[in-house]
Order: C-alpha cells, then sequence, then structure tokens
C-alpha cells in the first residue's frame, strides 16, 4: 500500500466511522524515499483530538513499515465542511448522525458575515426515521462540529454536523 | 515537534504509554504543537516584536475570555446553554494556542524564563508563567461573569468586535496570522449569532429578563471602547439591539489606562496553581 493508502484508513477519534480522508482532515501525504510527511488539518482551532490524530497516523504507517513519520499541521486554507466525501456523508447518516449540506461554498466567503438572530435554516431530514420535520435544539453539541437536533415525527434527538 | 514513537504492540494498556516517555508535561493542553511543521518565518517588512506583541494581545483576549466562560460548566440555566459556553471557550482556547504559539515562534524573547530542563511548552509558558501585568488582554474579558444575560452581553460585544477584526486579519501579510483569522471566522460566527439570538430573547423574555440583560449590558458597554473602533460592529450591535428594542446605554467609558482590573490577577491565581505549584510539573 502507499503511505495515502494506508493513512487513509485511519478513522477520527470522535467520528470513528469516518477516516481522516472522510472528514477531509487529512491534506497530504509525501513519500520521499522512506520518509513520510502527513499534513491534517484541525476541523476546529480547539480541536483536542489532533495529537490523537498524529499518533494513529504515525502508529498505522509504522504498521505498514513506515518508520519515518512525521506529521505537521496545515492551517491553510481551514477545513470546511465541504471537504466531507460523499463516503463520509453515508457513513454519518447510517450512525444516526445528520451530514452537513453539500457545498455551502463556505471556502469562498470574504467580507464581512451577515448576523443570523433568527435560527438558522437548513434542509435537515432525521436519520432514524427519515421525516423532515425536525427542530433545532442548539447549534452546539458533544463535539465542536456539531449542532443538537429533535425529531419531532419519532421524538429522537440527533446530532447534525454544522456547515463550516 | 517530537514524535512519539509506540512500537506496535509494545503497550498492553492504554496507561503504559504514559509511562514510556517521563517527559510528558503534565499541565498543559495535551503534548501537541499547535504549529508542528508551520512555516512561522516572519515575512518581509514585518516586525517581529511587533507581530508578536500583537498576537499575544489577541491570544490573551481569547485565553481569558474562555477561562472565564470554561467557570459557567455545569452552572449555566440549562444543559443545552453550558455546552453551549463550553463550546464557545473551547474555540477561544483553541484561538489562544495558536496565538500564543505564533507570538512565541515570531519573538522567543515574549516568553518566561522557566528553570533550565522544563519541558513547558512556550504557549503553556506564556499561558501560566506570566503575572497579570504582562497580560495584554482587555479588561472587558477579564471581568467575573456575572449572570447569565451578562456573559451574553459581553460574548455578543466580544464575538461582533473579533469577527469584524478577524475578517480583515485573513488578508494579513503573515500568513499564520492570516489563516488563525479566517478560522476563527467561522467559529465567531456561531458565538456572535448565539448570543445575539439570546439578547434578542432575554430582551422579549420577562421583565426581569429585560432588566438584567439592560443592566449587563450597561457594565459590558463601559468597557466596549477597549476593543478599539470599528463601523462593522457599529452597525451590527446596532442591528441586535434595534432588533431586541433596547437602548443603547448611555454609560461613562471605564478607563483603566492600559493596566488589568483586580479581577484579572485573582482569576490567574487560581488558573495558573497547579502549573506553578509543579513548574517542572512531570510525571
Amino acid at each position: 500500500m502507499t503511505a495515502w493508502e494506508v493513512a487513509a484508513t485511519v478513522v477520527d477519534p470522535e467520528l470513528p466511522m469516518l477516516t481522516l480522508a472522510d472528514l477531509g482532515v487529512l491534506r497530504e501525504v509525501e513519500e520521499d524515499g522512506g520518509a513520510v510527511v502527513v499534513a491534517i488539518t484541525p476541523t476546529y482551532s480547539g480541536c483536542p483530538a489532533m495529537a490523537t490524530m498524529r499518533d494513529d497516523l504515525v502508529r498505522r504507517l509504522q504498521e505498514e513499515g513506515y518508520d519515518d513519520v512525521q506529521v505537521r499541521v496545515a492551517l491553510d486554507p481551514p477545513w470546511t465542511t465541504d471537504w466531507i466525501t460523499p463516503e463520509g456523508r453515508r457513513a454519518l447518516a447510517e450512525h444516526g448522525i445528520s451530514p452537513p449540506a453539500v457545498s455551502t461554498g463556505a471556502t469562498d466567503r470574504r467580507g464581512p458575515v451577515p448576523i443570523r438572530l433568527s435560527p438558522t435554516r437548513r434542509a435537515v431530514s432525521c436519520p432514524r426515521c427519515t421525516s423532515g420535520d425536525v427542530a433545532l435544539v442548539s447549534e452546539f453539541g458533544s463535539t465542536a462540529c456539531k449542532a443538537m437536533y429533535r425529531c419531532r415525527a419519532c421524538l429522537e434527538p440527533f446530532d447534525h454536523v454544522k456547515e463550516i | 515537534m517530537t514524535i512519539h514513537t509506540h512500537q506496535p504492540g509494545e503497550h498492553e494498556s492504554a496507561y503504559d504509554g504514559l509511562l514510556v516517555n517521563d517527559a510528558h508535561w503534565a499541565f498543559g493542553t495535551d503534548f501537541e504543537d499547535p504549529l508542528a511543521g508551520v512555516d512561522t518565518t516572519v515575512p518581509d517588512g514585518i516586525d517581529a516584536a511587533e507581530l508578536a506583541s500583537y498576537c499575544l494581545a489577541l491570544g490573551d483576549d481569547a485565553l481569558v475570555l474562555s477561562h472565564r466562560l470554561s467557570e459557567w460548566c455545569s452552572r449555566a440555566p440549562d444543559l443545552e446553554e453550558d455546552i453551549a459556553l463550553a463550546n464557545i471557550a473551547l474555540d477561544l482556547l483553541g484561538q489562544a494556542r495558536l496565538l500564543l504559539a505564533r507570538a512565541a515562534a515570531a519573538d522567543p524573547s515574549v516568553v518566561p524564563t522557566l528553570p533550565e530542563g522544563s519541558p513547558v511548552p512556550p504557549e503553556d509558558a506564556l499561558a501560566f508563567f506570566r503575572d497579570d501585568r504582562a497580560f495584554r488582554n482587555v479588561p472587558l474579558v477579564e471581568l467575573p461573569n456575572g449572570d447569565f444575560a451578562e456573559t451574553v452581553c459581553r460574548v455578543l460585544v466580544f464575538a461582533t468586535h473579533r469577527l469584524a477584526l478577524f475578517e480583515r486579519l485573513a488578508a494579513h501579510p503573515d500568513a499564520v496570522l492570516s489563516a488563525v483569522a479566517a478560522k476563527g471566522v467561522k467559529e465567531l460566527t456561531y458565538h456572535r449569532d448565539f448570543a445575539g439570538r439570546w439578547f434578542v430573547v432575554l430582551a422579549g423574555g420577562t421583565e426581569e429578563s429585560r432588566r438584567r440583560l439592560e443592566a449587563g449590558l450597561a457594565r459590558v458597554w463601559a468597557h466596549r471602547h477597549e476593543l478599539g473602533v470599528d463601523a462593522e460592529a457599529d452597525g451590527v450591535l446596532a442591528h441586535v439591539l434595534a432588533t431586541a428594542g433596547v437602548a443603547e446605554p448611555d454609560v461613562r467609558p471605564v478607563v483603566t489606562d492600559g493596566g488589568h482590573t483586580e479581577h484579572l490577577g485573582r482569576m490567574l491565581a487560581e488558573m495558573q496553581s497547579v502549573a506553578r505549584a509543579h513548574p517542572r510539573g512531570l510525571w
């Protein structure tokens, strides 16, 4: 396996149904002779999982014979949910987490961001019963990248990966 | 950066890994340099000391407000708001780490000297081993939280100004600062929306919620001048106040002459106590 193929099998510590590649956090894998340099980007500035991701990448690559591994941080361009792959979105939904909207254009945004004083409208459907009759509970959830919703049809709460 | 290399199958238990390398700094956020592998060369035409000083100020604002918001953990009006405030605190802590690390890389002389052999990384040395006089934050962020309404007002005013500033800093010639700012814009947008919505809700709630909101806003407004003059922030705040039907407070600005209030020293005494009691912080 190439170093990219190995690195692409490492899963996110907080969303283990997703690989780092599916999450869009794995930015680059350079192979130079025996040395490998992997670039990862944090989802949010305070992402507490960066050290775990780094350790998991180093361990997996070493298991496949890549002894000289460095992991670097890539801050630019900032992570966007647009980078979550179609496979990643399917995996999220299969595990009861509502995936973010596709192509928010968040990466192209420049200039003043308008304030939104009413709840964000999203075309979200319940990952459990597929009903579109859902209510936003909070824009903040169990991890930095998720908002909390409740389904009005089946009454179950669920997480939504919020668009950034 | 240091890569802690573990051989496959070397550890039977996750805790064994803690004992392998006894140079672990026990009190930091984790063992990761937030700028690992990032090119921190200061670009031509930028004064490194000025850049470091500016990043320290921005980082200290985030660090101090992050700590204040974290004081809400387990005390917010309900679980959702508890989690929201903790999330905002975490985002600001992340911004603080990046900015303090950027300051230290641009001008290592800003980092306090620690005992030889200390494993404390520069960002932690800056956070835990400076006294209140060395902090560059605005007094607004160091004031005690007050009630939930006052916290909402402070987050609204702070996030509104910081978002407007970060939108512009995303074009800063220093690639590290511009990347931190571009990332922060996305986070601050959620912080400002959260506070703006609660501001409108509390204004339209009960007489008591409105009374508390207006009292909190007056205390925050007296420190607003510390965040500088900003037309975009003025416009956003005027829009929120108008939507909520709240008049701009008629308050005299509190002038601290670039110094701090008595509250910062007390806050740092608690925040820094463990690190200072164990300056080599090893396990």
